[in-house]
């Protein structure tokens, strides 16, 4: 599957379906931080993605501190 | 995975809550996330004006849709902060926020309003941007809602920021910020009331509301942002949150309740303190305030004093030279 990532934006290539805990765990990514989307809808914890997905791991923070 | 309230599929996990939503009950769950929070510390009172600082981001964008969707009178101010592409970006999904909504988006430029810009104002004063960013936003917001009579400054600020700022002045013991570390800071002396309504949720709740809502947000992170200490409190409470759910909201909630009280003797004194800047006549502590001492450290244009005395509130509106849009 290709997932998109961002900050600073880019693409990489998974071999292979798996659970969006899993995917996050191989990436090093705290689920706290970030939202998996699939198709423009959101994709939950227990959720599986498929080899044929277009995925985007978004995170969720702001750094403004004012 | 289920939603809590109707067993349909649902789209988040929220585990501080032991809960998951569907798209609807999410939503309500934020619209009731934030009710909560403007009942509880009295932020928001039936039929008051209220002025959402919108940068152009999730969560102020999230925060103007909720306040929009619950009834209240919002109107959101944009300031152009003129950190390159980021700025003239984040200026887009905000006006274009307000147009699809048939809002008023009040606008003041940094550059084209005062001569400076964040950058340059970094680069002057020696301190980080986040500093002349925060103290350009803060003096602003104020001085338009004293122009605009609005009642209230609604923020963006999240648990995750609250409970973030709270790590870190926790870490030095900053007395003097945690007396000010409040969802609400009542008007007087001349500055409005300032109020946090999305302080019960999330970053990945507001960042998820949008989503589901169809909200387009700036998702790149501010570049001079990147790097500093909040970030860093941020990602120290975070890891501790995955492993230990609720945790940021038993840390800034219990200090609300149990510690909060025992700081406010020093804000007291602050405040009786504050006399009127010479130059733009907002409430100020020494004869300038620290707006008008970094326009000018910066090269910019001073504001003009519109002979207001904040102690009564009772000057002549004027304008900076800010656009509304319909």
């Amino acid at each position: 599957m290709n997932v998109r990532l961002r900050n600073p934006s880019r693409t990489v290539q998974i071999q292979g379906g798996r659970s969006v805990a899993k995917l996050l765990n191989e990436l090093g990514l705290n689920r706290e931080t970030v939202l998996v989307i699939r198709n423009g809808t959101l994709v939950p914890g227990d959720g599986f993605l498929e080899d044929c997905d277009e995925v985007e791991l978004r995170p969720v923070i702001s750094g403004g501190a004012a | 995975m289920k939603c809590r309230v109707c067993r349909g599929p649902a789209i988040i996990d929220v585990r501080r809550h032991n809960a998951n939503f569907c798209v609807e009950h999410f939503i309500e769950q934020c619209e009731r996330q934030v009710t909560k929070a403007i009942d509880a510390f009295s932020m928001i009172a039936p039929g008051e004006r209220v002025l959402v600082a919108v940068s152009g981001g999730k969560d102020s964008l999230a925060l103007w849709d909720l306040l929009h969707r619950l009834g209240h009178h919002a109107e959101g101010l944009y300031l152009g902060l003129g950190i390159g592409e980021y700025s003239d970006e984040s200026g887009v999904y905000a006006r274009d926020f307000a147009a699809a909504r048939g809002l008023v988006l009040h606008e003041v430029d940094l550059r084209r309003d005062y001569g400076y810009d964040v950058p340059r104002a970094a680069a002057a004063t020696r301190r980080v941007p986040c500093s002349a960013c925060g103290l350009s936003k803060r003096h602003l917001f104020d001085e338009v809602a004293r122009q605009g009579n609005f009642d209230v400054v609604a923020t963006g600020h999240n648990l995750d920021d609250e409970a973030a700022v709270l790590f870190g002045n926790v870490l030095r013991w900053q007395t003097e910020y945690l007396a000010r570390q409040m969802p609400v800071l009542p008007a007087g002396n001349g500055f409005p009331r300032k109020v946090k309504p999305l302080v019960r949720l999330s970053e990945r709740e507001m960042a998820a509301y949008c989503i589901v809502t169809g909200i387009d947000y700036q998702v790149e992170e501010c570049p001079m942002a990147a790097g500093n200490s909040h970030l860093g409190y941020k990602e120290a409470l975070n890891s501790i949150e995955e492993r230990s759910p609720g945790t940021k909201h038993d840390f800034y909630f219990g200090f609300l309740d149990r510690a909060a009280e025992a700081f406010r003797e020093g804000l007291a004194q602050d405040a009786a303190a504050l006399s009127s800047c010479r130059d733009c006549g907002a409430p100020t502590p020494s004869d300038r305030c620290a707006f008008c001492r970094l326009v000018e450290r910066s090269g910019g244009r001073l504001p003009e004093h519109d002979g207001h005395d904040p102690a009564t509130a009772t000057g002549t509106p004027v304008i900076l030279g800010r656009r509304e849009r319909p």
